[in-house]
C-alpha cells in the first residue's frame, strides 16, 4: 500500500479534454471515490494512473516515485475494469490465479493456491471455483473481478464502477463487503462511480468530477453539507436539491449577490397551521419513504415527508426555509 | 406452453418449417455429393466400365484403379507371366490378368507427401503471419493502416495466375522452381492477405481490456497475446486455417507451371496418370478419392470451430 499523487494531469482525445488539470492525493490506506456523470473522465483518470494512457501534461507519483516512464506492469497496481472483467476462456480459479501466475511474480503453485482460496472466501465465491467464468451470474462475476484484484497486494487498487451492472440489493451487499475488505486490508483504493449512494457509503473522501475537472474534494459529510457550487449540490441528496429564486419562500437571509437558494429536506419546514403559501400536489409513496410534491407559485418542490405529517393532495401548507444554501449568479456557493 | 403459442413463437421453428428446412438441406447435400460419389464409384470400376456409355450404375467393383494408381507396370507375354511364381497379392493378380507385371511403385505417394508438406506448411505460415499482422492492425495505431489493409486486399483482386509469368521467371532466377520451399512461399503470399483480413475481424472483437488487464497484472504484451488473445481467437484461426488449407491443397495452375519433378504436388500429378491407350480413369478417380481425404478429416476435426467461425463472430457472444 502506498500514497498516490496526481499532479495536474491532463488528457485530450482529439480536441475534447477528457481529463483537465486534475490534482489529487490518495493517502496510504484511504478509500477515495471519484463521483461524476457519464463522460466526466472517470475511466480516463484511472487509465492514466494505470499507465494505459499517457498524460499530455502532469505527473503521477506512487509511493513517492514518478511512474511516468513505467509500464503498467511495473506500477504495482490492480485494476477492476468497468466491463470485460473476466477471461471467458478460464475457470473462476484460473481467473483468480492469473495475476499471481504472471512471469514477473514467480510464486510457487502452493502459494498461488493458498492466496486464491483465501480471496475466494473473502469475496464468497469459494463454492464456484471450478466453474467456467461465463457460467456465473452478474453478481458472481463482479465478485470474481474484485477478487482478481484482491489476490495481489498492490500499491493501489483502481476500480471502475465495479458494481454498476448489478441490481440494487446485490449492489448494497457488495458495497458493504468491499468497504469491510478495504478496512481489513487497510488498502489504498481509488473507486469511480456515478452512483452517489456508493460514494456516500464507502468513501473516506469523495472527489466530484465534472467534464474532466475535479470540482471539490472532501469527506462525504463535507461534500453533502457544504458543497462548493450548484453542480456539487445537485449531485448529492435524494430527492434532488430544490433550486428556487431567493425571495420565493420566507426564512431566507440571503447574502448579497445570491441568486439561487438550494433547499434539501432538512432546509424546509412544513406546517399545517399558519399562513399558507404552498399547496400539496401529490404524495409519492416509495415504500420506505414518502416524497411530498409541493407547488409554490408555479415552482415545484420535492421533499421527504414526515410520516406523521397528516396532509393530502390539495391541502394548503406553510413552507419556511431553515438555513438553506445560497448560490451566486455563476453557480458558486455564497456563505 | 400451449401448442397454439408454440406455433406462433418467433424463436422456436414449427415442425413444418423444420421439415421443409430439413428437406432442402438433404436435397442440397445430395446435389453436392453426387460428383464425389461418382468419383468414388469410378475409382472402383474397371477401365472399360468407367468409360462405358450409358454409364453403369451396377457393376462389379474392383481394386484395379487403386493398383494402377500405386504402381507402374510393364506388358509381358502370357508365356512369361505363366512362368512366374504365384502372385503375392491382389494387385499382382489383377495386373497379371491384364497381361502385365508390376515394375515398381508409382510416384503417387511422394507427390501426395509434397502436397501435405506444401499445403500445411504454407497454411501454418499464412496463419502465423496473418495473426500477428491482424493483431498489429487491430491494436496499434499503424500509420496509413487503412491504405495498407486495402493494399493487402488488392493482391486478391486479380486471379493469382495473372502474375504467372513474372513469378515463373523470378522463380527460375532464384532457383525456387520445382522446390517445396518455393511453393510454400507462393501459397503463403497468396493466403496471407485473406488471413489478415479474416483474423483482423476476429481480433477486433476481442476487447482490448483483456490484454490491458493482463499487462497490469504483470504480463508483457507478448505474454498477454499468448495467454489471453490467442485462446479467444481459436475459432477465427481455425476458420482461417481451413480456408488457407483448401486453397493451397487444391491449387492447380501454379503447381502445373512451377513443379514437374521432385516438388510436384498431387493436383498436378493426378492428371498425368496414363494407362495403355489413354487416360486411366479409375486410377485418376482413385487418386482423387484419396486426395480428398485430408481436407475431409481436417474439416471434421475443426467442424465445431468452423461452424462458429463462418458466421464471422456474429453470434460469438
Ligand atoms: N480512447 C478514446 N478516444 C477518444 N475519446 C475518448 C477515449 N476514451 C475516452 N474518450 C472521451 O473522453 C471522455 C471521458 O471518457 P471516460 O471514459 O473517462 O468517461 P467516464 O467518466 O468513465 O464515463 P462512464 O461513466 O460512461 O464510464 C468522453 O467524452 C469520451 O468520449
Ligand atoms: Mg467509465
Amino acid at each position: 500500500m502506498a500514497e498516490v499523487i496526481l499532479h495536474g494531469i491532463a488528457k485530450t482525445f482529439g480536441d475534447a479534454a477528457a481529463v483537465d488539470d486534475l490534482s489529487l492525493t490518495i493517502k496510504d490506506g484511504e478509500f477515495v471515490v471519484l463521483l461524476g456523470p457519464t463522460g466526466a473522465g472517470k475511466t480516463t483518470t484511472l487509465r492514466l494512473i494505470a499507465g494505459l494512457e499517457r498524460p499530455d501534461k502532469g505527473r503521477v507519483t506512487i509511493a513517492g516515485a514518478d511512474v511516468g516512464r513505467q509500464s503498467p506492469a511495473e506500477r504495482d497496481i490492480a485494476f477492476v475494469f468497468q466491463q470485460y472483467s473476466l477471461y471467458p476462456h478460464l475457470s473462476v480459479y484460473d481467473n483468480l490465479a492469473f495475476p499471481l501466475r504472471s512471469p514477473a511474480r514467480r510464486l510457487s503453485s502452493d502459494e498461488v493456491d493458498h492466496r486464491v482460496r483465501e480471496v475466494a472466501r473473502m469475496v464468497r465465491i469459494d463454492h464456484k471455483l471450478e466453474n467456467r467464468s461465463t457460467r456465473l451470474s452478474g453478481g458472481e462475476m463482479q465478485r470474481v473481478a474484485i477478487g482478481r484484484a484482491l489476490v495481489r497486494r498492490p500499491a493501489i487498487y483502481l476500480m471502475d464502477e465495479p458494481l454498476s451492472s448489478l441490481d440494487a440489493k446485490l449492489r448494497a451487499e457488495l458495497r458493504l463487503e468491499l468497504k469491510r475488505i478495504q478496512k481489513d486490508l487497510n488498502s489504498t483504493l481509488l473507486y469511480v462511480t456515478h452512483d452517489q449512494v456508493e460514494a456516500m457509503t464507502m468513501a473516506d473522501r469523495i472527489g466530484i468530477l465534472s467534464e474532466g475537472r475535479l470540482i471539490q474534494v472532501g469527506t462525504p459529510r463535507e461534500i453533502y453539507a457544504d458543497p462548493a457550487n450548484l453542480h456539487v449540490a445537485a449531485r448529492l441528496g435524494q430527492p434532488h436539491i430544490n433550486l428556487l429564486p431567493v425571495d420565493l419562500l420566507p426564512g431566507a437571509s440571503a447574502p448579497t449577490g445570491a441568486r439561487t437558494v438550494g433547499a434539501r429536506t432538512e432546509h424546509l419546514e412544513i406546517a399545517t397551521a399558519g399562513a399558507a403559501n404552498a399547496e400539496v400536489d401529490w404524495i409519492e409513496h416509495l415504500g420506505d419513504q414518502n416524497h411530498l410534491h409541493i407547488r409554490v407559485e408555479g415552482h415545484k418542490i420535492v421533499t421527504l415527508a414526515d410520516p406523521y405529517l397528516s396532509v393530502k393532495p390539495g391541502d394548503r401548507v406553510s413552507l419556511t426555509l431553515k438555513q438553506p444554501l445560497y448560490f451566486g449568479t455563476d453557480g458558486e456557493r455564497l456563505r | 406452453m400451449s401448442s397454439v403459442n408454440a406455433a406462433h413463437s418467433v424463436v422456436e421453428p414449427t415442425p413444418t418449417s423444420k421439415r421443409i428446412a430439413g428437406a432442402i438441406v438433404i436435397l442440397y447435400a445430395l446435389v453436392t455429393m453426387i460428383p464425389l460419389a461418382w468419383i468414388f464409384l469410378t475409382s472402383i470400376k474397371s477401365p472399360p466400365d468407367s468409360i462405358s456409355y450409358p454409364p453403369k450404375i451396377v457393376f462389379s467393383p474392383t481394386l484395379e484403379g487403386y493398383c494402377n494408381l500405386f504402381t507402374t507396370r510393364t506388358r509381358q507375354t502370357p508365356d512369361y507371366i505363366q512362368s512366374l511364381p504365384p502372385p503375392t497379392g491382389t494387385c499382382d493378380e489383377i495386373t497379371r490378368s491384364r497381361n502385365m507385371v508390376i515394375a515398381g511403385p508409382s510416384n503417387y505417394w511422394p507427390r501426395f507427401g509434397n502436397s501435405l508438406v506444401i499445403a500445411f506448411g504454407s497454411t501454418f505460415l499464412a496463419v502465423l503471419l496473418g495473426t500477428f499482422a491482424a493483431y498489429g492492425f487491430s491494436r496499434f495505431r499503424v500509420p496509413l493502416a487503412d491504405d495498407l489493409l486495402f493494399f493487402i486486399l488488392s493482391t486478391r483482386m486479380m486471379p493469382p495466375i495473372a502474375v504467372a509469368i513474372p513469378i515463373y521467371l523470378m522463380y527460375r532466377q532464384f532457383g525456387l522452381s520445382d522446390t517445396a520451399l518455393g511453393m510454400i512461399l507462393l501459397y503463403t503470399a497468396v493466403n496471407v492477405s485473406l488471413a489478415v483480413w479474416l483474423l483482423k475481424g476476429f481480433i477486433d472483437e476481442i476487447p482490448r481490456e483483456y490484454e490491458e488487464a493482463a499487462m497490469i497484472d504483470g504480463y508483457t504484451r507478448l505474454q498477454a497475446f499468448w495467454k489471453v488473445v490467442l485462446p479467444q481467437a481459436t475459432t477465427g484461426i481455425a476458420a482461417t486455417a481451413i480456408f488457407c488449407l483448401i486453397f493451397a491443397w487444391n491449387e492447380y495452375a501454379f503447381a502445373v507451371l512451377l513443379t514437374s519433378g521432385s516438388a510436384q504436388t498431387a493436383p498436378s500429378f493426378i492428371p498425368t496418370i496414363i494407362g495403355e491407350g489413354g487416360q486411366d480413369w479409375p486410377a485418376v478417380a482413385a487418386g482423387t478419392t484419396i486426395f480428398l481425404m485430408p481436407i475431409l478429416v481436417f474439416t471434421i476435426i475443426l467442424r465445431k470451430q468452423l461452424l462458429r467461425g463462418i458466421t464471422f463472430g456474429a453470434v460469438r457472444k
